[in-house]
């Protein structure tokens, strides 16, 4: 039995100061409904994908439900960090998969920007094994500049490679109107920004941002139902890896990323030439140069000339983050996972404006959290 | 409770391997063996993910090992900011296991991962409560 999605709907990601949580998870909700004709009584579930250490709101999904009137049915909150929008995802498709429900409504939301700069500063400084790493003043840039580091170490990537899918990802949020920053930039700009965390700088790293994305999923029966243009989920897959840098073997690769990858293309009996556009986690440059060796998309250590070769970009090996990514949308946490899911959706039914890759048939996010502790990957085919 | 004494900011003044604090006070840099299968730990740990023995033994270690990365941080979180920018390396150790460390008195600019270095417990000044941890020199 496979399943499918129905709806889709994908919020203004950005500095969101006119809304709550639940207020910025209604517009995707209502969205999704609206694109697929379904009313709130047929869905069987809300599964509420959120890191909630940002919200003053304790347990959200419980204020999300009510404001969405999904009351009576089953809610609950999927955690995991910066990819807790892909858990909502799996979560929901291994119930649908199970027989458990027939419809479940998936919503990733991240109000982030309720925090002072002084919480979200003392939070930036717990992303790391606060045992034996946090007690330096380890950060979430510094670790990806770290794995930066090694990368350029043993691969002889450089920094204009960092800049270059910066450069490639404001291009392409230029074209989205959902997205934080709409404008492109040039990579002198990206390479003479401000000094993040050495070897990373200021464009290198995406923004907090608040936004929520949603998705209706259907067991097979149903979507066919529902939809003329059901987009099916073909894998589903996760992995983890080590949460502390001190135990890991790699530090120019995320495993759990490599384990989730080959997982997934197993699961939808797929190569990764087979992937027509894909969106992967952009957290910061060096990781989505580190996301195209650990998918199979060019070999390990030649990330830094795929993306100077343009193999990335729309008209070469596969076109990535044509959405603008989280580097140009923005990353509210909880929704990222989601919004990519969303994207990929729009690709399949060719609702991509501007950005369409034309002839989509297989679509594919990559979806991290945290510093590579978790990894979601999941396939999507018309 | 023991185990606050270790680092600029403590997140963890509870746990089973606070000895490992202890014994840094005393100059001392120590990890963990299993006693059932062998398996060494740095960062210690009182349980054993190889064997789930949870009969640990300490070992002492001489710091020394290779860069494996490092960064310097500019933007600093909470606790730190008073000394930003520093620098972190990441240390394979001769001994087994790795660590995380400030790196002093080698300039960024001079490090080059492979190099060697070694961890030496230090106790902070310039702060007001005892506080012990490890830094990075040549
Ligand atoms: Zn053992």
């Amino acid at each position: 039995m496979k399943v499918g999605i129905v709806g889709i709907g994908h919020g203004r990601f950005g500095r969101r100061d006119d809304c709550t949580v639940q207020e910025l998870a209604f517009e995707p909700f209502k969205e999704a409904l609206e694109d697929c004709e379904l009313e709130k009584k047929d869905i069987d579930a809300t599964v509420i994908g959120s890191s909630p250490e940002y919200h003053k709101q304790r347990s959200i999904s419980g204020v999300i439900a009510e404001y969405l009137g999904m009351n009576p049915q089953p809610t609950w909150l999927t955690e995991a960090a910066c990819a807790s929008g892909s858990a909502a995802i799996r979560t929901a498709y291994g119930l649908i998969k199970g027989g458990v429900h027939d419809v479940v409504a998936v919503l990733g939301v991240q109000k982030m920007l309720e925090l002072s700069t002084p919480e979200i500063l003392a939070l930036m400084g717990r992303v790391g094994d606060v045992q034996w790493e946090s007690i330096f003043g380890t950060t979430f840039p510094g670790y990806y500049a770290m794995y930066a580091n090694r990368h350029m170490y043993e691969y002889g990537t450089k920094p204009e490679h960092l800049a270059m899918v910066a450069v490639k990802n404001h291009e392409y949020g230029a074209m989205n109107p959902k997205a934080l920053f709409q404008k492109a930039i040039t990579l002198d700009k990206a390479m003479k920004s401000e000094m993040v965390a050495y070897p990373l700088r200021l464009f290198d790293c995406c923004a907090n941002a608040d936004g929520a994305a949603c998705l209706i999923l259907a067991n097979e029966e149903k979507a066919k139902k529902i939809s003329d243009t059901p987009v099916w989920i073909a894998a589903s897959a996760t992995a983890s890896a080590t949460m502390s840098i001190l135990r890991r073997e790699t530090l120019t690769s995320l495993p759990s990323a490599v384990e989730a990858s080959r997982q997934a293309y197993k699961m939808a009996g797929i190569g990764p030439n087979d992937v027509d556009v894909a969106d992967v986690h952009d957290c910061f440059t060096i990781a989505e140069i580190m996301a195209y060796e650990d998918l199979g998309f060019c070999e390990k250590g030649k990330g830094g000339k795929f993306i100077e070769e343009g193999q990335s970009k729309i008209g070469g090996k596969i076109p990535i983050n044509v959405d603008g990514g989280l580097k140009s949308k923005g990353h509210p946490v909880g929704a990222t996972g989601t919004s990519m899911a969303v994207e990929m959706v729009k690709q399949l039914r060719g609702e991509a404006g501007k950005r369409q890759i034309s002839g989509a048939e297989v679509g594919l996010t990559h979806n991290v959290g945290g510093i590579g502790q978790y990894c979601f990957v999941h396939v999507f085919r018309r | 409770m023991a185990f606050k004494i270790f680092g600029k900011v403590n997140f963890t003044p509870y746990t089973k391997v606070e000895r490992f604090a202890e014994e840094l006070r005393d100059n001392k840099l120590m990890g963990t063996k299993c006693k059932k299968c062998g398996e060494v730990y740095f960062p210690p740990r009182a349980d054993c993910t190889k064997c789930m023995s949870d009969e640990m033994e300490w070992r002492s270690y001489s710091g020394r090992g290779k860069l494996v990365t490092f960064t310097t941080i500019h933007a600093a979180p909470t606790g730190f900011d008073d000394i930003a920018p520093y620098t972190i390396g990441v240390v394979d150790l001769e001994e087994g296991g790795r660590l995380l460390a400030w790196v002093e008195g080698i300039k960024p600019e001079e490090l080059k991962i492979g190099m060697e270095l070694r961890a030496i417990p230090q106790i902070m000044e310039d702060v007001e409560e005892l506080k012990v941890v490890y830094v990075l020199r040549k």
